[in-house]
This record gives C-alpha cells, sequence and structure tokens, in this order.
C-alpha cells in the first residue's frame, strides 16, 4: 500500500483487509500497553490545510500508538496563510525527511497532486479533501457497522445486503462520496436522501438510491444503518433550503422519527453534531446510536492505515 | 518589407491543385506551375505541402502589458509564426485593460516592432472589464489600432442593459461584441464541467447552461438591435443549437471554437493536473461530437485557441488554485489536423476558412487572407500533412509551457510561415528576433 487517496479505487480484498487489521488494532486498545513499537523512527506529519481538531488528533493517537514521531502541521498561521505553495511546503516535509505525510485540504484533489507529484516521496493519507472523499471516515463507519452488526465475528466479512440510508448534504459531503464507494464495493447497499438542492447533478448514475422524502425512504428501506450528515450553516445562506427549522422538520431525525426506526438499526453521524438540526439529542445519545464508537474506531483504523503504509513493502493501492 | 523572394515549389493548394508560389516584394505574383524566375529567387522543395492562407487567430492572450512574465507581443507572435499565424487579436484584458486608445496603440506598435505577425488589439466592452460603464470605443476604433472588435474575454458582459448598448453603439464603427458567455452567478468558482464527473471529483460545477442562457440572450437582444454579435469559444453541444436557430432565423452573428474543446474531453480531469483547467471547462465527448460537426456544417465559423499563457507555479498546485488557461498557438493546427482533417469533416480548404478567411472577415481584417490570387499579401504557411509526431517542450516558443497536449501524437506540422513576403518560420525554425524587427 502506498497511499491512500480515495476508496473509489479500492478492491474488496484490501477494504476487508485494512478492516481486519483494524480489528487488532482495536484488540491492542484493550490491553493495559496500548503502544506498538512498529513504526518506532518514522516520521508521520499531520498537514491540516483546514481546521479539523478531532480529525487531527485522531490520527496523532493511531501514530502515536505505533510509537511514530508526529509533527502536526497547521496552515493556520503558518507561512502556508502568507502565500506558500502546496509545492514548497511538500518539498520542506521531504527535506524534513517525513515517512508518511496526513493531509486534510480544502482543494479536492490536493492529496493526489501531491502523491503523484515528484516533490516529496512520503505516503500520502487522504484525511478529507475539499468536497471530495474522506476515505478513513469511510472505513471507519465500515468497522463500526461491521461490528455492531456480526460482533466478535467480524473477521474476513464485508457488508453483504446491509440496508444503509444517508442522510442530508450529500452535494457537498466527502464522507458521503467515500462512503458510496466502500459500500458499493463491501456489497451494502446505499440509498442517498437530500433535499434536491443538495443531491449532485449526475448521482443517478452513482451505485446508490436517490430519494427526497426521508420518511418515505425510511418506511420503504428500513435501514439497517441510518447515518445523518453535518449540516453547515453557510448551506442556509446559498439558499439551498430556507431555514433550519424547515430542515429540521423535513431532513432532520426527530423523536418521532427515532421511535419509528427498527430497534436494531444503528444510528451513525460523523460528527461534530448540529443537535437538534440534524439529530435530536434523543437519537444522538440513544444506545442505537454509535457516536462515540465512531471515534473509538476512528483510531483503530487510522493505525491499521498508517501501519500497512509504512511498515515494509510499500506497493501501489489507489 | 523583406527583399528576399520566395519560390514554393510544388505545394498543394487548399483547392487540391498543385501550384508553384512565386512570392515577390510581400505579394504573390504568380501560382503557376512550371513559371520561370530570377536567380535570386530562394526555391523552398513544397512537395507534399500544403498551402494555407496565412492563419489569422480573433482570440490571443499576449499578456503586455501587465503580465510580462507569462508572455510578451513579442514572445506572444513567436509563438503564433511557429504555429502559422500570420495575425492575431490581441485579447483586452492585460494590466492596464485595453480600454483606451494609448494602450491599443501600443500594443499594435510593439507588435509591429517585433515583426512575427499583424497584432490587432482588441478593446474592451466595459472600464476595465468592470462590466459597469462603457470604455472610450469610438475612440480605439479611431485610432492608429482601429480596433473592431471589441471584448471583455474573461468576464461575461453580463447586465443585459449593457450588453444591449454595446451592441448597439459598436455598429456606429462596423464593430462586434465577443461575448464571453458565462452567466457570473451561476458559476461562481466554478472548477469545471458540471456532471457526474465532477460530482464525483467534488470539484465545483461549471453547468453548461451558463453559456447557453447568456448565448440565447444576445442573440435575441443583437436581432433586436440589428448588431452584429460573435460568440467566443463555444463549448456545449446546446450552445450550437442556440447558434442554429439564430442564424436560421437571420440574425448576425458569429460563433468560434477553440482546439482545445474539438479534442479534449473533462476526463481528463481525473488526474486533477491542472494543465486541463480552462474556462469554458472541457466538456463531454457527446459536447466535442457536436462542436465537431458545427464547424464542418459551417454552424461554427471560425477556430480561435484562446491561447492563454501562464507561468508554471500557476498550474503546479492543487486544482482550486491553478489559473485557468492552455497555450494553443504552436498546437492549433495540428489539433485542427487530428480532429477534423484526419477524421474527414473538414477539408484544407475548409481549413483556410476556419483559421483565416472567416475570422479575418469578422475581425475586419483587410488585405490580409487570400485564396493565392496573384497580387495578395503574401501571407503564407506550408503544412506537412503527413507529419505525426509526439507534441514536446521543443514544438512550444512562447514564454509559457502550459500546453495541455504535451506528451500527446499530433499529426501534421507547420514547416514554413510568412508574413508579407517574410518567412517569419524556416523549415520549422523561426527568423532570428534581430532580423525580423528590421523588416
Amino acid at each position: 500500500m502506498r497511499h491512500l487517496l480515495s476508496t473509489r479505487d479500492l478492491r474488496r480484498d484490501e477494504a476487508v483487509r485494512i478492516l481486519d487489521i483494524a480489528e487488532d488494532m482495536a484488540d491492542v486498545q484493550n490491553r493495559e500497553v496500548k503502544k506498538l513499537p512498529t513504526l518506532r523512527g518514522k516520521t508521520v506529519v499531520n498537514l491540516f490545510f483546514e481546521d479539523s481538531t478531532r480529525t487531527r488528533i485522531s490520527f496523532e493517537a493511531a501514530a502515536k500508538r505505533l510509537s511514530a514521531d508526529v509533527i502536526n502541521f497547521s496552515a493556520k498561521g503558518s507561512s502556508v496563510s502568507k502565500g506558500e505553495s502546496l509545492k514548497d511546503t511538500a518539498q520542506t516535509l521531504a527535506a524534513m525527511g517525513a515517512d508518511g505525510v496526513v493531509i486534510r485540504h480544502h482543494a479536492s484533489g490536493a492529496p493526489q497532486v501531491l502523491a503523484q507529484s515528484d516533490w516529496i516521496d512520503a505516503g500520502v493519507v487522504n484525511a478529507g479533501d475539499g468536497t471530495h472523499e474522506h476515505p478513513t471516515q469511510a472505513l471507519l463507519d465500515a468497522f463500526t457497522m461491521r461490528r455492531r452488526l456480526h460482533g466478535t465475528a467480524s473477521r474476513g466479512r464485508a457488508l453483504d445486503g446491509v440496508r444503509v440510508v444517508i442522510v442530508g448534504d450529500i452535494l457537498h459531503s466527502r464522507v458521503a462520496r467515500s462512503n458510496l464507494w466502500l459500500l458499493e464495493t463491501l456489497g451494502a447497499e446505499l440509498t442517498f436522501v437530500a433535499p434536491a438542492t443538495l443531491v449532485p447533478v449526475g448521482a443517478e448514475t452513482w451505485p446508490a438510491s436517490v430519494g427526497f422524502d426521508l420518511d418515505a425512504a425510511l418506511a420503504e428501506v428500513r435501514p439497517d444503518v441510518l447515518m445523518m450528515l453535518r449540516i453547515q450553516s453557510e448551506r442556509m445562506h446559498a439558499a439551498y433550503f430556507p431555514n433550519a427549522r424547515e430542515y429540521a422538520r423535513q431532513w432532520g431525525l426527530d423523536d418521532e422519527r427515532m421511535a419509528a426506526l427498527r430497534p436494531d438499526t444503528i444510528v451513525m453521524h460523523p460528527g461534530p453534531m448540529n443537535r437538534g438540526l440534524e439529530i435530536s439529542s434523543g437519537a444522538a445519545d440513544s444506545a442505537q446510536s454509535t457516536v462515540l464508537e465512531q471515534v473509538a474506531n476512528g483510531v483503530s483504523i487510522r493505525m491499521a492505515v498508517l501501519y500497512l503504509l509504512l511498515s515494509g513493502e510499500r506497493e501501489a493501492l489507489s | 518589407m523583406s527583399e528576399q523572394s520566395y519560390l514554393l515549389k510544388g505545394a498543394t493548394l487548399p483547392s487540391g491543385a498543385g501550384a508553384d508560389i512565386l512570392i515577390e516584394g510581400g505579394r504573390i505574383v504568380s501560382t503557376e506551375t512550371g513559371a520561370g524566375h530570377g536567380a535570386d529567387v530562394a526555391v523552398v522543395d513544397a512537395d507534399g505541402l500544403v498551402a494555407l492562407p496565412g492563419l489569422v487567430d480573433l482570440h490571443t492572450h499576449l499578456r503586455e502589458p501587465g503580465f510580462e512574465q507569462s508572455e510578451t507581443v513579442l514572445t506572444g507572435t513567436r509563438a503564433a509564426a511557429a504555429g502559422g499565424f500570420t495575425a492575431v487579436f490581441a485579447m483586452a484584458n492585460t494590466l492596464p485593460v485595453a480600454d483606451t486608445a494609448g494602450v491599443v496603440e501600443q500594443v499594435q506598435a510593439l507588435g509591429r516592432a517585433a515583426g512575427y505577425a499583424t497584432v490587432r488589439p482588441i478593446g474592451a466592452v466595459t472600464v476595465g472589464l468592470g462590466g459597469e460603464r462603457l470604455s472610450e470605443i469610438g475612440a480605439m476604433a479611431q485610432s492608429r489600432a482601429g480596433v473592431r472588435v471589441f471584448s471583455d474575454d474573461g468576464k461575461c458582459v453580463h447586465d443585459s442593459l449593457l450588453m444591449r448598448r454595446a451592441l448597439e453603439y459598436v455598429k456606429t464603427f462596423d464593430g462586434v461584441i465577443a461575448q464571453h458567455a458565462q452567466d457570473p452567478r451561476l458559476t461562481e468558482n466554478a472548477q469545471m464541467n458540471e456532471g457526474a464527473l465532477s460530482s464525483e471529483l467534488g470539484l465545483k460545477g461549471w453547468p453548461a447552461v451558463a453559456e447557453e442562457s447568456i448565448i440565447a440572450r444576445d442573440v435575441l437582444l443583437a436581432e433586436h438591435v440589428g448588431a452584429r454579435l460573435h460568440i467566443c469559444h463555444l463549448s456545449t453541444a446546446g450552445s450550437v443549437d442556440v447558434i442554429r436557430w439564430a442564424k436560421a432565423r437571420g440574425i448576425q452573428v458569429t460563433a468560434e471554437a477553440t482546439p482545445h474543446h474539438l479534442l479534449l474531453t473533462e476526463e481528463l480531469i481525473r488526474s486533477y493536473d491542472a494543465r486541463y483547467k480552462v474556462n469554458p471547462p472541457l466538456r463531454r465527448d457527446e459536447d466535442v461530437q457536436a462542436l465537431r460537426e458545427a464547424v464542418a456544417d459551417g454552424t461554427i465559423d471560425i477556430i480561435a485557441t484562446d491561447h492563454a499563457p501562464h507561468p508554471r507555479e500557476a498550474k503546479e498546485c492543487e486544482w482550486d488554485a491553478a489559473a485557468f488557461g492552455m497555450v494553443g498557438l504552436e498546437s492549433a493546427l495540428p489539433v485542427v489536423q487530428t480532429a477534423l482533417v484526419d477524421t474527414g469533416l473538414l477539408d484544407w480548404a475548409g481549413v483556410a476558412r476556419v483559421l483565416s478567411q472567416a475570422p479575418a472577415a469578422i475581425g475586419r481584417l483587410d488585405g490580409h487572407t487570400h485564396a493565392f490570387e496573384p497580387g495578395s499579401a503574401a501571407n503564407v504557411v506550408l503544412v506537412d500533412p503527413a507529419a505525426s509526431s509526439v507534441f514536446d517542450l521543443e514544438r512550444l516558443h512562447g514564454r509559457s509551457q502550459n500546453s495541455p497536449y504535451l506528451g500527446a501524437t499530433l499529426s501534421g506540422s507547420v514547416r514554413w510561415t510568412f508574413h508579407e513576403g517574410f518567412a517569419t518560420l524556416r523549415d520549422g525554425v523561426l527568423a532570428p528576433v534581430a532580423e525580423a524587427a528590421v523588416r
């Protein structure tokens, strides 16, 4: 595995292997000493051009538990905000001897540009690029689904036949895109639900059903998994929908919709949540909610990815 | 004026007829096969080469004044000569903007001093390309530069009333408005063609309707006020339909396509390689096919390069941060041959029409292009249509290298270019700068 840039080109056996290694990593998290010596002497740079404390500390915890040295490089307040280019930043990191670069960038494709360039030879992990992809989020989501559905018998399994409904701002969501390709690869059946203004042009060509009416979709699909996406306030100002109240009424997971779900439907959210907008507190804090499990599983998945990227043979994955 | 005379022996004219083209005193003297000539005439073996009238580019960004790190009038016209062009229309989005007589006269003078091609400045429609007040169109028209084409290219004249006034006003000067058709609200921060691919790649979409709706509005305005309208770099199948409808109604509209919109599709953007970032964006294969057919049937009148040089750092970066535009003067004819001639859609007479005669007519470039009649100005290009080669950096002669064709195999090679009888390109080699400058 050379880089992890997207879930789109991840083969099924590769994806299942990442999930299985994450199971091993999760086992380590239950031990008294959580640290493995695997990446001792390796340097991982968290290169964040966009604020995301949650994702950054998740990668930081993952790298440290594998005994890697971690450098956090935040674009805010650095030379990057003074106009230093991606190329110069990458060459600087290369000169410092980075073995792995975890990059979060506001521009779609920036991790791929970095990986294709001759600016730096490090393995590149996409930690979210623009409105393109966020592959480790989709992997941790799949891992979370698999564990809830199959428990200790998860190893080696995919998600065949699992019915997933993802609700919200599909248009701007890199989480939705990464889940789209990964769930397709793992055999799940995906339905997107969103106001028509937040459905991307051409989504009808995607391997997912698309609906506008949440209640109709929930009644028809009876999902195993319901994932609510974060709605950002700037979408309201751009007139994608009239206001927060109307959005919550039409597309929010309120207590009434929550009560109508199957009791074993799991409720997911990539965080951070807008309680009372796309998800009610009742739903977020219920036993069906996996919000905190997703956070814990994120560390295991990122450990697995860094392990595959930085230890042993580096081959092309995507 | 060059004193050197040339005989282009055994050339094939666009009509398909063989000819020995005798050039003397800056004019075509004869095209008769086997006619006698003086001993001081330089004989060019043109056997197997196609002779075309000098190419005319109605849409070139020479970048000077203001952006000399990208291109200058000298370097841009050298690129033009290398591509077989003998005249270029220089777009107005320089710094300062070409919105006064002073700037357009300067650009024209720089072209004359360089000596590689005729430079005809295009004047801005609005002051500073601001889209608010008409620029001094009359002063530019009556200046030494004799401006006839007015454009805010790079920006759309989107205010309907201002567009109407501009169309009306240029009638006084036999001018034409060349519209960059792009609804600004529908394309805020747009990065590539809007469709399934932009959604997958997470790049903000530039929908076809943003171009088509402006063209539809503007042809109706042109009809209403009885003015001439030219549409720059038309890029979608829907735009072709609108132009076809407008022409059938008798509206005075002409349309242009770029070489890249006739060959490349949005699929290239999967690489996030910013060399493929251009405005309007690369479209779907269906659009490319529709544009090719429209050139073949005359719905699209001309091909123009939209040669848009940018320095390396403007392209060596993430997609969103990269500049829009591609250089295109040197690759234009090979791309046109690859996309239209080799596919049987256009013959060489058609190439002469879309790359020389029609753009000269739209731009009111009198006495420049021709059909090889004796007495015509000797603006001539010789092309080797049998040459097929990998397009590489050696082929680029401007200051910038942002070509999308580097590494691609293209048909045809420009061998000789004559500008008013002076050989600006000699068997693939540009004339020395000093020699061109003292003509």
